[in-house]
């Protein structure tokens, strides 16, 4: 089962935790918000970023399984 | 997509105009004025199908039969996605907590009439169609969301409520709700959000409103006029649905035309049927036609030297880039100036944000600031690189599509008038620029909607 980062941009604030955290997946655009690589994540890079998931202080940062994806 | 592509006149083909029986079928019946009430309506169209009745398992099997019916009729939603009705129908019918149906006629597209126009002058062929789309998906309760300030459709249809409950015509628990009026209300999560009592602003997906919709129930939200074409096609059938339009775009459409055209209105045409017969209809182009704008402000522009060739279905105008989307074809006159036109449109849009992801709060506002920049010639050497790094850093990042369709007219109006561009970037306003403007937003309404000309 595959995971891909995904941001609710609605309750990003643009605190940029996630690109501190998680550099290989997200950068941040010229006002600060993530930019994300929503290519699915390598297996050993799930739990790293959970990690950043649960660092981002509005919990925006999104781990997702790919059912859950298959709903959108 | 400039001048010197091809006309795409052969690739078009040879369109057959419905017979003159045809059409209209939803504006069957319309009047000058006012509402057309229950008796008339139902010797225009026919009693409501019947469904109930039967016992409830009956219902249910008719119900679905209805579904079935719309997929083979291949309806797809009105409100500018152009998503097949049925599959949506199906997946809230398949949700196991008691569904809540929503009628959409928030239309906060400023360039677009033809719901209100449907809720003002046949609010009985919506209720019908929303009745039967609850029915179909059993639903216990109808919401019709009306735009707050179209004080003549509220008027109407909660006339036209009163008119059913007195004549005892079946119905599940119906009630109009007036919507605010702001751009991005009518988008289906900010609806429901609202219907739940939040702001009218869009919420992140999933839970998409099937899964959890109205207070948490599963909601089917549908555009006025798709609601309108399901009445038609529980009373006539698939096949009957299918003679006008596409075959990938069966059936016929409201358009809403505007600009430079002797009446502009709301219009029913069959898909596929040529631009310029729809023009024609309207008593033809009142100047030369500069572009033409399909699918309103989230749509695409189209160049005036390509017009002849325009076919109105999205199959036809996806070599252009473009789509019908909720039906609104508005012409640009070789007066206006394309660059004023839409750095005004950009800023306004930029303005519709409800402000909540950043990407489309800032992305936004940058496009629209390095457009009136480059409208004023003082936008500097890199604007075009410049617009293309905004619009990739806009694309697809936003809760809800407003940013992408916010693009849509702004990064096609750059393409098709390419060296109306060029030219103001180098030398700032055209003789144009001082000229009245013709895009209509709100400070500056289309027209009239009591005055609008609904026919054909």
């Amino acid at each position: 089962m595959s995971h891909r980062v995904r941001v609710n941009p609605i309750s990003c604030e643009a605190h940029g935790m996630c690109a501190e955290l998680l550099p290989e997946r997200v950068t941040l655009d010229e006002w600060g918000y993530p930019v994300v690589d929503e290519t699915p994540l390598h297996g050993s890079q799930v739990e790293h970023a959970m990690r950043a998931a649960r660092a981002c202080p509005t919990f925006a940062l999104l781990v997702e399984r790919e059912r859950e994806r298959a709903r959108r | 997509m400039s001048g010197s592509a091809p006309t795409i006149a052969e690739r078009i083909p040879d369109y057959e105009p419905a017979s003159a029986a045809a059409l209209p079928r939803l504006l069957s019946g319309i009047r000058p004025r006012g509402p057309l009430p229950l008796d008339e309506h139902v010797e225009v169209h026919g009693q409501l199908p019947s469904a109930a009745g039967r016992g409830r398992r009956r219902a249910r099997e008719h119900a679905g039969m209805l579904i079935e019916e719309i997929e083979r009729a291949g309806l797809l939603g009105r409100g500018g996605a152009g998503f097949p009705t049925a599959t949506k129908m199906r997946a809230v019918a398949g949700r196991r907590r008691r569904a809540i149906v929503v009628a959409n006629g928030a239309e906060g597209e400023p360039a677009s009439l033809k719901d209100r126009t449907l809720l003002e002058s046949l609010p009985h062929l919506v209720l019908d169609g929303a009745i039967l789309a609850a029915e179909a998906v059993g639903a216990d309760e109808l919401v019709v969301c009306v735009c707050e300030s179209a004080d003549t459709g509220i008027g109407s249809v909660a006339g036209a409520i009163e008119e059913r409950a007195a004549s005892g015509e079946r119905s599940p628990a119906l009630r109009l709700a007036p919507v605010p009026s702001h751009y991005v209300a009518g988008q289906e999560s900010a609806l429901v959000n609202y219907l739940s009592g939040g702001p009218a602003k869009p919420t992140f997906t999933p839970p998409m409103p099937f899964e959890q919709g109205v207070r948490g129930r599963p909601t089917l939200v549908d555009n006025v006029e798709t609601l309108a074409h399901v009445a038609l096609i529980a009373r006539h059938g698939a096949s009957w649905f299918r003679e006008l339009g596409t075959p990938s775009q069966p059936g016929s459409a409201l358009v809403t035309l505007s600009g430079a055209v002797a009446h502009p209105g709301v219009y029913e045409i069959e898909h596929g049927a040529s631009l310029s017969s729809l023009v024609t209809a309207a008593g033809g182009a009142t100047a030369r036609v500069r572009g033409a704008l399909l699918g309103g402000y989230a749509g695409s522009w189209v160049s005036g030297q390509l017009l002849n060739g325009v076919a109105l279905s999205n199959e036809h105008l996806a070599p252009h880039g473009a789509s019908l989307g909720a039906g609104v074809v508005l012409l640009l006159s070789e007066q206006a100036c394309p660059v004023a036109e839409t750095a005004r449109l950009a800023r306004w849009l930029a303005d519709q944000s409800t402000r909540q992801c950043g990407p489309c709060v800032h992305g936004l506002d940058a496009l629209a600031g390095t457009i009136e920049e480059l409208a004023a010639g003082i936008a500097g050497a890199r604007v075009a690189q410049r617009i293309d790094q905004l619009a990739s850093l806009v694309a697809r990042r936003g809760a809800c599509g407003h940013p992408d369709g916010a693009l849509r007219p702004i990064l096609s109006a750059v393409q098709v008038f390419q060296a109306e561009f060029a030219d103001h970037a180098r030398h700032g306003p055209c003789a144009a620029c001082a000229r009245p403007v013709e895009l209509p937003l709100p400070e500056r309404p289309v027209s009239d909607a009591s005055n609008r000309e609904a026919r054909r």
